[in-house]
């Protein structure tokens, strides 16, 4: 059998994509090779360390295992598509940067994509919550402790920033 | 890129055994956790596949007609965690696949993919062997149910005939209702680690939580296949709620098991963490189905 090829439509970082991936590529090659999403990371290219990781219709995927064939149709968000419309940083990566979790930044873009998820639900979770929601990441430099604490100090800020918005429209309806 | 010479993509139950029929070397990919890291590792290299993945009508947790819980095959460990139905009536498995690799790898992860790879260790599978779990198949002839633990034929083998594919597993109303259950995994990591054992134990209590109705325990990495422990249970069957009766069910696990050394750990090892896990799986359970253990 020759090569064989599928044309595929899906939304990345916003922007809708028509695009033919080889059956063999996974998501890791599409995003990498066919869009210069480089945030995207090839580590261990066999789902453990997370550096590939990707936002999938809202859930957290190692793109390095999952075939590119199987993004049509899907929402992706990869750490560029975080930037603002002036090209600032998030918040998520702004605390990365000041509670220092980033040293060599192979498993940053991965670890803040399970963040991005982490905190779009909008509540709080505890310590041993956060953990457990991080630990699909292999950090060889900062021994974790770092990415955790800006993790917390994001969902925390988000829910403090919420409340007073909440609270503020409180007071505007009396 | 992947080593794969081709890929036919199904869009159905039917399409997908009609592929299957149609080329029968292929393989069946579902998530594609364990099939891709094979073929990157060269051992499935080369390999032609079956794509069941976009097949929707698979996933999901619902009750059928009779009141069984039907889980779809393709439906991921995160989303099973996240199921109303599982939450309510078998928390304990929710609570198994939670356990399953890390947080990226249960949402790619489908507990049809978990049993059909016939390994061991799976974290789902002991916990389905111990519920009385039924298998749904599809194939060129039709449907066929039948037990789990029949399912399993040995090391990385099960019952899928040619062109033939899990659909659904099912847990009868009269294997959960009444019945509350734990597992526990003994591994060195808390996240990306392969069970050195895996322990499911359920019990359902009388009216007065006095007395053991019914108890049942099951495997993973205790025997080549996960297994359940029958002697165990006849130990716990009618007897009395008492610390007695947890370390008599506890010591006959070990007339029923029989572990292996490997890399992981010794076969004496395992022994002896199986009837510790047995002991506190059972304890547990009796507590959350209301029982009281005196000393």
């Amino acid at each position: 059998m020759g090569k064989q090829y599928k044309l595929i439509h899906c939304t990345v970082n916003g922007r809708a994509r028509e695009v033919m991936v080889d059956v063999r590529a996974s998501l890791t090659d599409l995003l990498r090779n066919d869009f210069r999403l480089t945030s995207v990371k090839k580590g261990c290219e066999v789902g453990e360390c997370g550096a590939c990781n990707v936002i999938i219709d809202g859930e957290c995927f190692n793109s390095c295992i999952y075939l590119a064939v199987w993004a049509d149709g899907k929402d992706i968000l990869t750490l560029e598509g975080l930037e603002g419309p002036g090209g600032e940083i998030s918040d998520i990566q702004q605390a990365f940067i000041d509670e220092a979790a980033v040293q060599c930044g192979f498993c940053t873009p991965g670890a803040i994509m399970s963040a991005v998820e982490i905190l779009n639900e909008g509540r709080l979770l505890s310590d041993e919550e956060i953990r457990i929601r991080m630990s699909g990441h292999l950090c060889r430099c900062t021994g974790y402790e770092n990415i955790f604490r800006a993790v917390k100090k994001t969902m925390l800020k988000r829910l403090e920033a919420r409340q007073r918005e909440q609270g503020t429209g409180n007071r505007e309806q009396e | 890129m992947y080593d794969i010479k081709a890929l036919y993509e199904a869009e159905s139950v039917q399409d997908a055994i009609r592929l299957l029929q149609e080329h029968p070397k292929a393989q069946i990919i579902a998530g594609g956790s364990d099939v891709l890291v094979q073929i990157r590792e060269g051992r499935r290299a080369g390999a032609e596949l079956v794509s069941i993945f976009g097949i929707d009508e698979m996933r999901g947790v619902c009750y059928d007609e009779d009141q069984a819980i039907r889980i779809g095959s393709l439906t991921s460990f995160s989303h099973i965690a996240a199921s109303p139905i599982i939450q309510e009536k078998i928390p304990v498995l929710g609570e198994a696949v939670s356990l399953v690799g890390g947080p990226q790898i249960r949402n790619i992860g489908t507990i049809g993919g978990n049993t059909c790879n016939g390994v061991t260790s799976a974290d789902s599978a002991s916990t389905l062997m111990a519920w009385d779990a039924i298998v749904e198949l599809h194939g060129p002839e039709g449907v066929r149910r039948l037990p789990i633990r029949d399912f399993y034929i040995k090391a990385g083998v099960v019952d899928l005939k040619p062109a033939e594919l899990q659909t659904a597993i099912l847990i009868p109303k009269a294997a959960y209702e009444g019945y509350y259950g734990r597992y526990i995994k003994y591994a060195m990591r808390e996240a990306m680690d392969i069970a050195n054992l895996g322990c499911s134990v359920n019990a359902k209590l009388s009216e007065d939580k006095r007395t053991i109705i019914d108890a049942r325990v099951a495997y993973g990495v205790a025997g080549p296949v996960p297994m359940r422990a029958p002697s165990a249970e006849a130990m716990a069957r009618g007897r009395a709620v008492c610390r007695e009766t947890v370390d008599a069910f506890a010591r006959a696990v070990l007339d029923d098991i029989h572990p292996r050394d490997s890399w992981r750990a010794a076969k004496a090892f395992r022994e002896h963490i199986a009837v510790e896990l047995a002991k506190r799986a059972l304890t547990e359970s009796i507590e959350r189905a209301g029982g009281v253990i005196d000393g």
